[in-house]
């Protein structure tokens, strides 16, 4: 069976990580990760809550080499952690701050710096081993598991760093905003340390002035990978950062002035990654020139009654777009817009199914609707809901709302209504929705 | 909403009140925040992550107070208006 390496071009010696301000090497890594996965418990499924980077890649490591599987869920609610223990019987957490989870049993990062450096052979990994479970919200409000292998994940993202023109660029160290746990931060600030071979940073920088001072910790070149929310921040908050060698954003469109801004604020090339949960990242564009989409190495498009799907490369089983999509050829592509459901605000993702089922199951909800207002330049548009509950006031149905629900997802604000305009079919026209938003506005 | 008057506002929690709420496109009026109850979670405004980070880009225009995540203090000064307006004025620039 085909194995991979856990880190495939670091040498022991080479820098793997910086970590409040001093640097990790690959050994050091290595020897974390074998320490950990020997005091892991003896459990089959993990939800790992290290808010360090690098804690949260010694933790994926060692549940890998304990061929534990690392359940990424969409978000952290009460709510959902008490689904999946449900779900997963034997699932504990594994946590470097204080959580609390309720019933799930919880492990916190053990202080490993009294571990001697192992000179360990380099553990592999079967390629074919399914390394993490990642969630996308599920109709029902049971979130739907995808399986991510060993294989697939690496394959993945070294496709997305010989894209981005960074394999194997041991000097590089790459800072993201966005959290591990989420399937593009997973990938494209964790994952690509490890098999791409650059540098991890472990912080995870929130404020405008938290991006710029992580960034002058470490020296060398470095790459920032982040979201349109934090680059608008970024741009108008006027931070100083250090010199840039590359900008990385997902998540939610990037419109072109604000990749062009980027562009000459901060002196670096900016490549736009386009993924979603099932699939990963399959594309990029570079937003500044051009609108077109080209997949990855490895990957193509085919459309069949009018949907579109990715095949090849680290894709098993072809996969839907949930996107509108029109192809220019089977690797080039543009997006209008989304044709379901799926919501991404600020990196994390849910489906408008989703949200109305939690919405309509509320005790004295009767109807009531999530909706997406078309983008606002400059803005980071937030959802509505219209609900049809009359005996219940705004401030009832968002406190419900925030156990199930994201904070992020909440909808700002809610609508009361007498009535949804549904049509004869029981549909909601999203036209008409729009309608009933500018009434609402209107008072 | 919230309409605990026990409590005044002093001026500048009004200002930064109006703040917050044009920043976050809130449908209420300043004097709807209650100064001593939590910015986060179930109660009180109920802001969230991003609108933290939208607050903070105001308060670093309007103020030149820039606010980092490791203060330590952090929890304590998103935990009301008032302590919020506080940690501004002890450190304002403008």
């Amino acid at each position: 069976m085909q194995s991979i390496p856990l880190l495939k071009f670091h040498q022991p010696e080479s820098v793997f990580a910086w970590q409040r301000g001093k640097t990790i090497s690959a050994q050091r890594f290595l020897t974390d990760v074998i320490a950990l996965a020997e005091r892991l418990p003896a459990r089959s499924y993990v939800l790992n809550l290290c808010n360090d980077r690098y804690r949260f890649m010694v933790g994926f490591s060692a549940a890998m080499l304990r061929s534990q599987i690392s359940l990424l869920p969409p978000s952290h609610t009460s709510d959902l952690v008490n689904r999946l223990a449900q779900q997963y019987a034997d699932l504990y957490c594994l946590s470097d701050a204080a959580h609390d989870h309720g019933s799930l049993q919880t492990m916190s990062y053990p202080d490993l710096s009294d571990v001697n450096l192992l000179h360990a052979p380099m553990p592999e990994i079967p390629a074919a081993q399914v390394a993490a479970l990642v969630f996308t919200s599920g109709s029902t409000g049971n979130p739907m598991p995808h399986e991510k292998t060993w294989g697939a994940l690496s394959q993945d993202v070294i496709a997305e760093a010989s894209r981005l023109g960074i394999l194997n660029r041991g000097d590089l160290t790459l800072l993201g905003t966005v959290p591990p746990q989420h399937m593009y931060g997973f990938e494209s600030t964790a994952l690509i340390a490890m098999q791409g071979g650059v540098i991890l940073h472990a912080a995870k920088p929130f404020f405008p002035a938290d991006i710029g001072a992580s960034l002058n910790e470490i020296r060398g070149p470095r790459a920032l990978i982040t979201t349109p929310v934090h680059l608008r921040a970024l741009l108008t908050s006027n931070t100083d950062l250090p010199a840039l060698e590359l900008i990385v954003c997902a998540t939610a469109p990037l419109s072109r002035e604000l990749a062009l801004q980027a562009i000459v604020r901060f002196g670096a090339p900016l490549q736009e990654i386009y993924g979603f949960t099932e699939a990963g990242q399959i594309a990029s564009r570079e937003t500044a020139v051009s609108d077109e989409w080209r997949t990855f190495d490895g990957l193509s498009l085919h459309q069949k009654d009018g949907t579109t799907y990715v095949s090849g490369g680290h894709i098993v089983d072809e996969l839907p777009l949930g996107d509108i999509t029109e192809l220019l050829s089977d690797t080039t592509f543009l997006l209008h817009g989304r044709t379901a459901d799926l919501i991404n605000i600020a990196g994390k993702r849910t489906s408008l199914a989703s949200l109305n089922h939690h919405l309509t199951t509320i005790d004295g909800v009767h109807d009531g609707v999530f909706f997406m207002p078309d983008e606002q330049q400059g803005n980071t548009a937030r959802l509505a809901a219209f609900v049809v509950a009359p005996e219940l006031d705004a401030r009832e149905i968002l406190k419900a709302l925030r156990l199930r629900v994201d904070p992020v997802f909440l909808p700002r604000p809610i609508h009361k209504v007498a009535t949804l305009p549904r049509n004869s079919t029981g549909k909601l026209p999203r036209t008409s929705l729009d309608k009933l938003l500018q009434q609402c506005k209107r008072g | 909403m919230n309409t605990n008057t026990d409590i005044d506002q002093s001026g500048f929690e009004q200002e930064l009140a109006q703040h917050i709420i044009s920043a976050l496109n809130l449908d209420i009026s300043p004097a709807e925040i209650d100064p001593v109850a939590p910015l986060y979670g179930d109660e009180g405004l109920g802001i969230d992550s991003i609108d933290v980070l939208e607050i903070s880009l105001v308060v670093t225009k309007q103020y030149g107070v820039q606010l980092r995540s490791d203060d330590g203090n952090n929890a304590k000064i998103f935990a009301s208006l008032r302590n919020l307006a506080n940690h501004i004025q002890q450190n304002r620039t403008k």
